[in-house]
């Protein structure tokens, strides 16, 4: 809580939140980092062996089995979610399965299901951006900072013309 | 009668007359599955959306209280529900169905023991013959609009709490055989400033030893007075606290045996359910399930039930407020005099 937040508790408050406090079971920060490696290493693996296969078997360069790579984990991730296991492993894996590709279509396809049910056109249209929309937002504009500063630092190699 | 400040004393000892409970099928793992009316194997209920999942979880209880009472709907005064969802349209649905004349209520998880106690008050006035009490939530529909898609991986801190997929539901009526309801005691709101909507527990854990003192004040009566005092939906966290705070405000619950709703419904060895389960329904099928059928078998003969709420909606806590909290508490004694 921020101290401008703290600065407006009373005592009472107060004291009652150091008593909460320490009740409070932490987060187990350490099993948490250990299993978001595990388990997004292995997420990773599996992209790589999908990536590897399209190389070796479908006759791709490395650059271009990354369009069909990305495509087949995301399908992979969507199904687990409408199957109903994807929200169980992430219970496990944390930000091992939140952070890499998987876990964003996890937010579409999660959001998508849940809405279906108030119609196609607001239901999965409207909702089904309401957890990825923040990502693709701060994203672009993330980008849009990035893109100048890569315009300032290097003029040479910016801009594509 | 008002007794003390907050507590209504029924002198007229109206009594549950009927109650049933349904639930889902995690709550059927349990290790209370054999309280329970009805286990749905299905969480979707057959339905097409989980708010219609939930509202016929209440159908079904409410229809299947009336008819453990004896009675036919025509004959029940008046119905008083409530849940978590906006403008608690489970209820309200649900009263569409059943058309009684209705009586919608709002306290979050505390509305079990807050329409219980209203109920209670219409009949020992005389304003009514029999009232139909209720209280429901499901987890999806709860995960849903308090928090994310159900479907969404996002892993919960051990704070957080699960919420139960049950409705219950009683009869009270002024003449009858069962448990009766003698005393209740109207909660205020307290606010600790709490603003972790994973914490639950810890934000209304004040709000319910609030209400317990003011009830032992009001009726001037002690912890040994019951047999058992349970809490709502504080779960592991809040109930560890609730613990400090009687002994920080000297209340001797040693006296009796405490228990917390949120802490027996399910397995914790076998169920992922973090700090415990929360939910209108979950106080509402302990007591009308569990603890009624202990009370009917002697086993219990008087106990509090105290129902916890945290009263915050998804904007207000997006906006940083913190989580207003209330308890009602509800005495319930086994017919024997």
């Amino acid at each position: 809580m921020s101290s401008s937040k703290k600065k407006k508790l009373t005592p009472v408050q107060q004291e009652y939140q150091e008593l909460a406090k320490k009740r409070e079971p932490a987060r187990p920060i350490w099993q948490n980092c250990i299993r978001a490696f595990l388990s997004g290493g292995v997420i990773c693996l599996i992209g790589q062996c999908v990536s590897e296969m399209f190389v070796h078997w479908a006759g791709f360069d490395e650059i271009e089995a990354s369009n069909p790579t990305v495509a087949v984990m995301i399908l992979i991730s969507v199904i687990l979610t409408c199957l109903g296991v994807y929200d169980k492993i992430a219970q496990w894996a944390g930000a091992g399965s939140a952070v890499p590709v998987t876990g964003f279509a996890n937010t579409m396809a999660s959001a998508a299901l849940e809405h279906r049910c108030e119609g196609l056109v607001l239901g999965v249209g409207g909702k089904m951006f309401k957890l990825s929309g923040p990502v693709i937002v701060f994203g672009t504009v993330a980008a849009f900072f990035i893109g100048i500063l890569h315009w300032i630092f290097n003029p040479g190699e910016a801009g594509g013309h | 009668m008002l007794k003390g400040h907050q507590s209504w004393l029924f002198e007229k000892r109206p009594s549950i007359r009927g109650a049933a409970t349904v639930v889902g099928p995690f709550e059927g793992q349990g290790p209370l599955a054999n309280d329970f009316d009805i286990i749905h194997g299905d969480i979707r209920l057959g339905q097409d959306s989980w708010e219609e999942a939930e509202r016929t979880l209440l159908e079904e209880a409410t229809k299947l209280a009336v008819e453990n009472a004896g009675l036919t709907k025509e004959q029940v005064n008046f119905f008083i529900g409530g849940d978590l969802m906006n403008q608690i349209i489970s209820s309200s649905f649900a009263a569409r169905t059943l058309s009684i004349p209705y009586l919608g209520v709002f306290g979050a998880c505390s509305t079990s023991m807050e329409s219980l106690a209203i109920a209670a008050n219409l009949v020992n006035s005389g304003s009514a013959k029999h009232v139909l009490s209720s209280a429901c939530s499901h987890n999806s529909t709860a995960e849903k609009q308090f928090r994310y898609p159900t479907e969404y991986g996002s892993q919960k801190p051990p704070t957080a709490q699960f919420t139960v997929t049950g409705a219950g539901a009683c009869v009270v009526s002024a003449h009858g055989k069962g448990p009766c309801v003698t005393s209740a005691t109207i909660g205020r709101v307290i606010d600790m400033g709490i603003s972790d909507p994973f914490n639950m527990g810890a934000a209304m854990a004040p709000a319910a030893v609030d209400t317990i003192e003011a009830h032992f004040r009001d009726l001037r009566i002690g912890p040994d007075h019951y047999d058992l005092i349970v809490t709502g939906d504080l779960s592991k966290v809040g109930y560890e606290i609730a613990n400090d705070l009687f002994h920080k405000h000297k209340i001797p619950m040693q006296k009796t045996v405490y228990k917390d709703c949120g802490m027996m419904i399910y397995d914790y060895e076998k169920q992922t359910v973090q700090a415990g389960a929360s939910g209108c329904g979950c106080s509402a099928v302990v007591t009308y399930g569990h603890l009624l059928k202990k009370l009917r078998n002697n086993e219990l003969k008087r106990i509090l039930v105290v129902a916890t709420g945290a009263l915050l909606s998804p904007i207000s806590f997006q906006q940083g407020e913190s989580i207003p909290c209330i308890a009602h508490a509800v005495s319930i004694e086994n017919g024997v005099e």
